[in-house]
């Protein structure tokens, strides 16, 4: 018998298969450098399209005592990015008895994301905390290693809807100063954790990935007293060492629906 | 006698005294500090740098696939683009003028871009393309210009190290870097400017512009070039021209930043506004026209609600 030429079709046509190993997981990141601390904050909700997967997958680590990492993209590739930072630091305690500064962790993160070029880590990384000085430092990446010093950056799924309010309330961006008193150049710390909750809520609100839980990790120079964090309730302490920089940690409740 | 060869020569006459003492011996040659870092020349211990490749037929299809926003403005991994750079020689030295603009699709991803690579204190990359690479081979080209010096007791010239930041990226060619850079010094013969591109393409030449706001640049420096400018001519058409850019190309615009390299090594001329530059002009600086680049210079404050006095007659 002869088998029809339709019934051949499927086995000569040449079927195409693609390599797709990213998916996008929603959530926002966002980091604002004060002069002596700095804020580093993200939403817990992580989401496949329009299906939310789990209402708490922390995006927001502490990698030292004056470092903290925040990773927005594709979750897996995020997790595995951050062990794999955490690992390079300890390796380096061991090495030299001591912390790796924030500037080197920002020249490392660049290296590990680039060493990635033709495979890339889909993670978009804002890395915050304490410069050797003893100033409040964010460094933004884009997936392969390209990284900048910044006062302030969101990233993520509502990075678009968040960045525009953060250039007007922070760098006073389309706002005349009065006539007899200039901007300031950096934010009290108080001022700073209100803009971060009010741009999460608001987030929260315009964009279907975002919600759930907010952790913010507040980042201290050291001898910075605790100033500004008085009304602060919940917070948390993350600090290993001594008279050096503090790490604490504050969640708050975003919407769920 | 040799005691590197002497330590691990078996037929050596007093080697059994030394292999009692190779523990201590080693412990003493490598500090603790050392142990897992390379010494601290852990970048530079293994040569040049190997990447991690997909397990796929066609690895540079498969980063096309998902990072190549132009023939898919959907794709996930969106690398920063569109730029404005310039560079020209002149008697007075090397003019590098960049805008500070980056782009994701049409979603301004940053307005306050380091386009200029400070390389060493007398050479400077300008950065078109991908962000990632020309500030990673960049940094990575600074490292072998140091050991040049090291190595040969003098500083490295511009077309050698041009040379070989096009060789290495000429290395990957086809797997989809993209870098279109200017490198620009002062060396032995002079200033100096060198165009490499990720292609291999490599020129020297007095003028060159990079970049989606390129054609606009070009308008206005090659008009306004001479070889005998003084510096404050040279700085304002470097100022002038990025700012053209920045006005009439909406992949560019933001601030410009001016460096100006000299004899002594570059230096840091300005950081403009281009908002500022349209209305206002640069300020008080060298080489200013005392107002503005835009609208009210070319029209004197004159428009169709208030005509000149000639037309409103005819």
């Amino acid at each position: 018998m002869l088998m029809p030429d339709i019934a051949m079709a499927p086995h000569t046509l040449p079927t195409q298969h693609q390599f797709n190993p990213y998916t996008e997981n929603g959530g926002t990141i966002l980091a604002i450098a004060g002069a002596d601390f700095s804020v580093i904050a993200g939403d817990t909700r992580q989401s496949e399209g329009y299906n939310i997967q789990t209402r708490y997958a922390p995006k927001v680590f502490r990698l030292t005592d004056r470092a903290v990492l925040a990773v927005n993209g594709f979750a897996a590739d995020g997790n595995m990015f951050v062990k794999k930072v955490k690992q390079r630091l300890e390796w380096y305690r061991h090495a030299h008895g001591k912390d790796m500064p924030l500037r080197a962790i920002a020249r490392l993160i660049q290296t590990m994301l680039y060493a990635r070029r033709f495979f890339p880590y889909y993670v978009y990384n804002i890395l915050g905390g304490i410069e050797e000085d003893g100033t409040g430092a964010v460094y933004s990446f884009d997936p392969v290693g390209s990284y900048e010093r910044e006062a302030c950056r969101a990233a993520g799924a509502a990075q678009s809807l968040v960045q525009p309010f953060l250039d007007n309330q922070i760098y006073f961006k389309n706002q005349t100063a009065p006539p007899d008193s200039a901007h300031p150049t950096h934010l009290p710390l108080p001022t700073v954790l209100s803009i971060v909750i009010d741009s999460f809520t608001s987030a929260t609100e315009r964009h279907i990935e975002v919600g759930d839980g907010l952790e913010m990790y507040i980042v201290l120079a050291r001898g910075r007293n605790l100033a500004g964090l008085e009304g602060i309730t919940g917070m948390q302490e993350l600090t290993t060492t001594q008279d050096g920089e503090r790490v604490f940690v504050v969640r708050r409740e975003l919407k769920k629906d | 006698m040799n005691s590197l060869v002497d330590r691990f020569a078996s037929s050596s006459s007093n080697s059994i005294f030394n292999a009692k003492n190779l523990h201590v011996v080693d412990e003493d040659d490598c500090s603790d500090g050392a142990w897992g870092s390379q010494a601290g020349f852990g970048s530079l211990a293994k040569g040049v740098p190997s990447f991690e490749v997909p397990a796929v037929p066609d690895p540079s299809a498969f980063l096309r696939l998902h990072t190549d926003d132009h023939a898919d403005p959907s794709c996930r991994i969106k690398i920063q683009h569109g730029t404005t750079t310039l560079a020209f020689r002149f008697k007075g030295g090397v003019i590098v003028a960049v805008d500070s603009r980056a782009t994701a699709g049409s979603y301004v991803a940053s307005g306050t871009v380091k386009k200029v690579i400070e390389i060493n204190p007398y050479l400077l990359g300008t950065m078109a393309g991908g962000a990632a690479d020309c500030q990673y081979w960049e940094t990575y080209l600074g490292m072998h210009c140091r050991l040049h010096e090291l190595r040969n007791r003098e500083r490295i010239s511009v077309s050698a190290a041009s040379k070989y930041l096009s060789n290495l990226v000429y290395g990957y060619k086809g797997m989809g870097l993209s870098m279109g850079t200017m490198i620009c010094g002062w060396d032995k013969t002079g200033p100096a400017v060198f165009y490499v591109d990720s292609d291999g393409t490599r020129l020297k030449g007095d003028l060159f512009s990079v970049g989606s706001g390129s054609t606009f640049a070009y308008g206005v420096l090659d008009q306004g070039y001479r070889w005998d400018m003084s510096d404050e001519e040279a700085q304002e058409l470097g100022r002038r021209s990025i700012y053209a850019a920045g006005h009439r190309d909406a992949f560019s615009g933001n601030t410009v930043n001016l460096y100006h390299v000299k004899e002594e090594g570059w230096q840091f001329i300005g950081n403009y506004d281009i908002s500022q530059l349209h209305y206002d002009g640069p300020g008080n600086v060298a080489g200013s026209p005392g107002h503005g680049y835009g609208y009210e210079t070319r029209v004197g404050g004159l428009s169709s609600a208030n005509p000149p006095a000639v037309e409103a007659q005819a």
